[in-house]
């Protein structure tokens, strides 16, 4: 089961390496992370997405929680309703022949990708979903043309409704 | 408002805050510092070692509560303070640790003598600090004393650099400051419904045990445990760290659990329908195997940090506060419901049977003299002259039989390093509680392995005269490992004879200092009284003991509490 954390903490020198630390510390798996300064520039807030049952993630959110520079540590099921997630993919592929540019170019329609740099034979795609759509998404591009390479900016999550990390 | 240089604000921060004596070994990075401690009212006491330092800054701080600091220089002096750190960390001691820094412009540029100190103290502190600029000194000091000492303690490292401490750059003191960090509010009070199920809990249990940890001790708690304890008639167990926390001589009183806990603590604690636990974390060493723990036991657990709450063994009733905040309170809630407790009785009756086990006895032997007699003696002399001394412990088997033989009347008597188990702890933390107690008896009690990891400290002991006397259960060779060896091995010993040592007594008379070497049984009660009656001076006392005597009881691994191997005839 994959669950998305969300932290705030202080934006001070170290605060990333504080959590990272602690994943690898007690073994724990970060399977992506993101972290930016929140439009309070004292605050940072980072986006971990990571694999464990219940009482592993209760082990993780407490022990994050404990550490001196969090604020608040906040978890939900990476398929809940009651977040949204977002992940940020780009691919090059290569696109050579206009058969091949219209099947690449049909497949960004169905997904809703869009296509942000074209040159003679490669694409670069840019498709915005949650993780495991991120993943169907480079599954089926990867059957459909040669992947160049891919980069992808790990999960941002956002409560949905009135529910708020910062308070 | 005054202006003073970085240099100076580390001093008066210090001053301001209380501290009047600090450990530590000077570099370059901290000349400035030292520089303005020359003239400080700040006692400063040079170890020999920067490991030597903490463990002496460690050795303070359990034995009187107050924050113990020290204060080293950039790379080596830093790295040499990991272990100690570590050591201090494992078992929730507060310490903040000044450390130099190469100049802010040359971090990153591979220095002489610089290091990543945040990053290599990282995984062993409560948290750090880099002082990126000198406004940073004063804040970030305060904000370290405030975080080692408040919730679950730890040591704290300050990393300052070397143009921080300019001496030319003069700013702004704020002589006062509250400290307030938004992130960080340890809480102290227990939830109320959740208290006032335990205290019903405990009114209801018909076999009860009350379990007390290191956070007892630590958290000066040690009155409302004994108060409850008398109130609900409980058996009570402490773990390692929590030795101290309850009168060990008191009949209620079952010794250690764990790995070499004593037959009837775990026997008990196997036994029991109701764990109350305050200020342990459930380690390994307590546990055996987690899932065949106390399997009819209901927990209560009381504990500070949230984390440690169901970490490996689940509680039912999980209270986070300071633990004795949340005792008191259920002092209060026990009143309140007004109920008699239990009729235990019949616990009692169990309980007792386990104790006439008396896993604790042993044979003599006519030729050496075996540990579990050392300490035995030195117990029954200690009682007999009315004194109250510290005793310091390093790790392995001499370790073991302290916590097993010895009593302690009072809290923060017996320093031992727990969680971390550092064989060179002993005779530095002797040295801080001495420092922190100048009129108490501070007795080392050590291994000729553990002794050798840190014995330059004994130039500290020369140079402040202190009386410590040091007993080296000499048996010349790592006696915890050979156990292991000898049982789990076929006996081959490897790598755990320690040929080579030096003669202690010579050694110590190098340093000026009386040493005696003790061989014989008969001679062994005299010798320690003698020394235990020399109030001032520092003695080595070289004990000579049996190789082969293993720590008994010893549990089996994964098995639960009760799977021990006891005394046999044969080998004990």
């Amino acid at each position: 089961m994959r669950q998305i954390i969300s932290i705030l903490l202080e934006n001070e020198s170290g605060a990333l390496s504080r959590v990272v630390g602690l994943f690898s510390q007690r073994g724990y798996n970060i399977e992506n992370i993101t972290a930016a300064p929140t439009e309070d520039n004292t605050i940072s807030r980072i986006t971990i997405l990571t694999k464990g049952d219940g009482t592993i993630v209760e082990r993780i959110t407490k022990q994050l929680h404990k550490l001196v520079n969090v604020i608040k540590v906040s978890s939900h099921e990476e398929n809940s309703v009651d977040i949204v997630g977002r992940e940020i993919l780009f691919v090059k592929v290569k696109a050579i022949g206009h058969t091949q540019r219209e099947e690449i170019k049909t497949l960004c329609d169905i997904f809703g990708a869009k296509i942000v740099d074209i040159t003679q034979d490669q694409y670069i795609l840019q498709f915005v979903e949650s993780s495991l759509e991120v993943d169907r998404f480079l599954k089926a591009v990867g059957e459909q043309a040669e992947v160049v390479e891919t980069v992808r900016s790990g999960v941002c999550g956002i409560f949905r409704g009135e529910h708020s990390l910062h308070t | 408002m005054e202006k003073l240089n970085g240099a100076q604000q580390v001093v008066r921060v210090l001053e301001d805050l209380g501290v009047n004596l600090i450990f530590g070994y000077p570099g370059a990075a901290v000349t400035d510092i030292y520089n303005e401690l020359y003239d400080s009212k700040i006692m400063h006491v040079l170890a020999r070692h920067e490991q030597g330092a903490v463990h002496m800054a460690d050795g303070y701080a359990r034995s009187n509560g107050k924050v113990g600091v020290a204060i080293v220089t950039s790379g080596p002096g830093a790295t040499n303070t990991v272990t100690a750190l570590a050591t201090a960390y494992g078992d929730s001691i507060p310490l903040v640790l000044i450390t130099g820094q190469v100049a802010t412009s040359l971090i990153g540029t591979d220095a002489f003598q610089e290091v990543d100190t945040m990053g290599v103290t990282r995984p062993v502190v409560k948290y750090s600090f880099l002082c990126k600029k000198p406004e940073d000194i004063a804040k970030n000091l305060r904000k370290a004393f405030y975080i080692a000492s408040t919730g679950r303690k730890g040591p704290v490292v300050v990393d300052i650099p070397k143009n921080c401490q300019n001496r030319n750059y003069l700013f702004d003191y704020e002589p006062k400051s509250d400290v307030s960090i938004r992130s960080y509010n340890p809480t102290v009070f227990g939830h109320k419904g959740q208290v006032k199920r335990a205290a019903s809990a405990l009114l209801s249990a018909q076999k009860p045990v009350m379990l007390i940890g290191g956070g007892v001790v630590q958290g000066d708690a040690t009155g409302e445990a004994y108060k409850i304890a008398k109130k609900l008639n409980l058996p009570v167990i402490s773990t390692l760290m929590g030795i101290s926390g309850y009168p060990t001589t008191d009949k209620q009183y079952l010794g250690m659990l764990g790995m070499h806990g004593l037959y009837e603590a775990n026997e008990t604690m196997h036994n029991s329908d109701l764990i109350f636990a305050v200020g342990t974390r459930f380690a390994d060493r307590a546990t055996n195997l987690v899932s065949k723990f106390c399997p009819e036991a209901k927990v209560v657990h009381i504990d500070v940090d949230p984390a440690s709450i169901s970490k490996t063994v689940g509680a039912d009733i999980p209270i986070v506060g300071d633990a004795r905040t949340v005792m008191q309170q259920i002092l209060d809630a026990l009143d309140e419901i007004g109920k008699e407790p239990a009729d235990l009785s019949e616990w009692w009756q169990k309980i007792e049977v386990f104790r006439k086990k008396n896993c604790l006895s042993y044979h003599k032997s006519s030729d050496m003299i075996r540990p579990q007699e050392f300490m035995e003696t030195l117990n029954m002399v200690i009682k007999e002259l009315k004194i109250e001394p510290f005793i310091t412990t390093d790790v392995g088997q001499h370790q073991m039989f302290s916590a097993q033989y010895l009593d302690f009347d009072k809290p923060r008597h017996f320093l031992t390093s727990g969680g971390l188990g550092t064989m060179g702890v002993g005779l530095p933390a002797a040295i801080g509680a001495r420092f922190a107690n100048p009129k108490s008896p501070v007795i080392c009690i050590t291994g000729d392995g553990s002794f050798q990891m840190n014995m330059q400290e004994m130039a500290v002991c020369r140079k402040h005269k202190l009386p410590i006397k040091v007993f080296i259960l000499d048996n010349s060779v790592l006696g915890m490992v050979r156990q292991f060896q000898s049982v789990f091995y076929d006996e081959r010993y490897s790598a755990t004879n320690l040929d080579g040592n030096p003669d202690f007594v010579k050694l110590a008379e190098a340093y000026g200092f009386k040493g005696i070497r003790v061989k014989d049984s008969a001679q062994l009660e005299n010798t320690i009284r003698a020394v235990l009656q020399s109030p001032d001076e520092f003695i080595l006392v070289d004990v000579i003991t049996d190789i082969n005597t293993k720590v008994m009881p010893w549990q089996r691994a994964n098995g639960s509490m009760i799977d021990m191997m006891l005394n046999d005839e044969e080998n004990n």
